[in-house]
């Protein structure tokens, strides 16, 4: 008897992987969507700025100008150039587009420097870009901030230092950080929801759920055999995500990675009972989707707090937010891959998403039909 | 009572108000070809729906198989083949990978899927298709290929719904024959159409309409009773009284 359900199993299994290794255009998408989206955020989506354009204009020529010039010209940020640029030089370099930022050294720099203990640079961004003047001007503070602290390091001089804005974790503003656990979770909802119940939905729509539904198969066996591929898919995924932030993106794990795996597999779950629980109300493949799409896919980029921030919004999105598992999931692992924290700091978030897991595996539990009728 | 395959008994099916199957009762031999034949929306196919497990009746009784429709339908399912209406194989796998699945899901061996997979298909004489994937066979060949798959694990009986929608004459005689077969096994086969002539090659009939079962007997019995020269006739004369919209 038991072993009779293990072929039961295995046959089907098999016919999945069947199907899903087949299909080359949703193969593609299934591996082809996570590489792209982490490519796309990773490169083009990015709020770091590399090799902007700026020009320096150095009237001290002195020791502290020139140290601080190196520094810029160190970062892999700016591509400088160096010129005695009037102002009214400097503002048609900005019109025409030429520059980025200005930086002005006054005559007497270091002098100013050294003896007030306070000293003034011009710094000139364009405000009509106000992302990138804002990130740049705030990579110049940490250069002129660097320089400082090497300064009173050596003279033991109480320099003034210039009121800062410290970024936690993302010291830098990287791009990669911040997406990473969200294009996580969108994809893992993506693969095991939505093409979870495309392939149950696919078979009521070819007949063949009738025939499955007739034969002595337990409608138990239907469901993890319709599971596992997307599950090992899911974690393939993964897989190809990490090694994709880690060594393109030199993003680290701080955490560790089998709490991350470990926390991915309940999120993984909760995904495949939501694919299934949609499956259970389409009719067609076409209504699969856009239900996935419409109640899945929105809610994960929009209420897990990986776009837009979940505080600034109205109270009734953000009470919908609590009952988005991609919600917790993104939580869970910005805490254990950006912060590196334990178990201890996210049982509360596994907690809720190990409850939601299991209300929606009851809930397909109690709705799958063995008749059809 | 040990040579009854089917025994249903006022067997009555009602969704909301439409009584779809109105207290139909029948029996089916052992190892006979049993034609359940009505217009479209007659209820042949909710009727059949109760009897393979897929549906519970709301009233009245139902033994398939010597199981109780209520009381075992997964018993019910292990000792039955179903061949539905709408072509059941898997387009994207090859002729033997839709054997060893359908074969695998009733739990045969592997040793038993391959004996029976290489005799089903030199049966079908397809032997050379075997790695051909379902989706380029021609219709009739699917349809010849569906119902040997049904009938894979050797059933007691098989259920085959409107099993020649769509296809020849010809392939149509040929799938008849594999039919016969199969009933020389003693299986017992029950299958529903609204092709006339396919009444006239079962053993015994049974014409349903609005949801009663009109008339009930073998085809050359009927033809006598209502003094016509074909079961087409019969069925002209007994539909022509339904109430119902074919749907």
């Amino acid at each position: 008897m038991r072993n009779s359900a293990l072929r039961q199993l295995f046959a089907f299994v098999q016919k999945e992987f069947y199907h899903v290794f087949r299909d080359r255009k949703t193969l593609l998408m299934l591996f082809g969507v996570p590489i792209a989206q982490i490519l796309l955020f990773g490169f083009l989506l990015t709020n770091e700025i590399k090799n902007a354009k700026i020009v320096v204009c150095d009237y001290a020529k002195d020791y502290g100008s020139q140290e601080i010039i190196r520094k810029i010209e160190a970062s892999k940020y700016f591509n400088v150039k160096k010129a005695s640029l009037s102002h009214d030089e400097i503002e048609a370099a900005f019109k025409s587009g030429e520059i980025k930022m200005a930086i002005v050294f006054p005559a007497g720099f270091y002098n100013d420097l050294s003896h007030l203990n306070k000293a003034q640079i011009q710094v000139i961004a364009d405000g009509s870009d106000p992302n990138t003047a804002t990130t740049l001007t705030s990579y110049l503070s940490s250069i002129l901030r660097d320089y400082q602290s090497q300064e009173m390091a050596q003279n033991n001089m109480p320099y003034t230092i210039v009121p800062e804005v410290k970024m936690l974790y993302n010291p830098e503003l990287l791009g990669a950080p911040n997406f990473v656990p969200g294009v996580m979770a969108l994809v893992l909802m993506l693969v095991c929801a939505m093409m979870t119940s495309i392939s149950i939905v696919k078979e009521k729509e070819l007949g063949t759920m009738e025939i499955l539904l007739v034969s002595p198969l337990k409608p138990f066996l239907v469901i993890i055999s319709k599971t596992i591929p997307y599950l090992l898919i899911s974690l393939m995924n993964l897989v190809v995500i990490l090694s994709l932030s880690v060594f393109l993106l030199h993003l680290e794990i701080k955490g560790s990675v089998l709490l991350l795996f470990a926390e991915s597999t309940l999120f993984i779950i909760s995904s495949l009972a939501l694919g299934l629980l949609i499956s259970v109300n389409a009719e067609s493949q076409m209504s699969a989707m856009m239900t996935s799409q419409l109640s899945l896919m929105m809610p994960t980029m929009i209420l897990t707090g990986f776009m837009f921030p979940i505080e600034n919004m109205p109270w009734v999105l953000r009470m919908i937010s609590n009952i988005v598992p991609s919600k917790y999931y993104y939580t869970i692992v910005k805490a254990v891959m950006l912060k590196g924290l334990g178990f201890s700091a996210i049982w509360q978030e596994t907690l809720i998403l190990g409850f939601i897991t299991f209300v929606l595996v009851m809930l397909n539990l109690r709705n799958f039909k063995t008749r059809l009728a | 009572m040990d040579n009854i395959a089917i025994k249903a008994e006022k067997l009555t099916k009602r969704f909301d108000d439409f009584v779809a199957v109105d207290a139909i009762t029948f029996d089916v031999k052992q190892g006979e070809i049993f034609g359940f034949v009505g217009a479209n929306g007659a209820g042949k196919t909710t009727a059949m729906r109760i009897l393979c497990g897929l549906s519970k009746p709301t009233s009245g009784t139902a033994m398939v198989a010597g199981y109780d429709v209520y009381k075992d339908p997964e018993k019910i399912k292990k000792v039955i083949g179903y061949m539905s209406q709408k072509f059941s194989l898997y387009d994207d796998l090859t002729v033997m990978e839709n054997i060893t699945f359908y074969a695998g899901i009733y739990g045969l061996s592997d040793k038993d899927i391959k004996k029976r997979g290489q005799a089903l298909l030199d049966q079908l004489g397809i032997g050379h298709e075997a790695k051909t994937f379902v989706s380029s066979l021609p219709l009739g060949w699917k349809q010849k290929l569906a119902f040997s798959v049904a009938i894979i694990h050797e059933p007691k009986i098989v259920f085959l719904d409107e099993p020649t929608g769509g296809v020849d004459p010809v392939t149509r005689r040929q799938f008849w024959d594999l039919i016969y077969a199969a009933a020389d096994r003693g299986i017992t086969v029950f299958v529903t159409t609204h092709y006339m002539d396919e009444a006239e090659y079962c053993n015994r009939v049974s014409i349903m309409v609005d949801g009663r079962i009109d008339a009930f007997d073998t085809p050359s019995n009927l033809k006598k009773r209502f003094s016509v020269n074909s079961m087409n006739e019969v069925f002209y004369q007994l539909a022509r009284g339904a109430k119902r919209k074919a749907d």
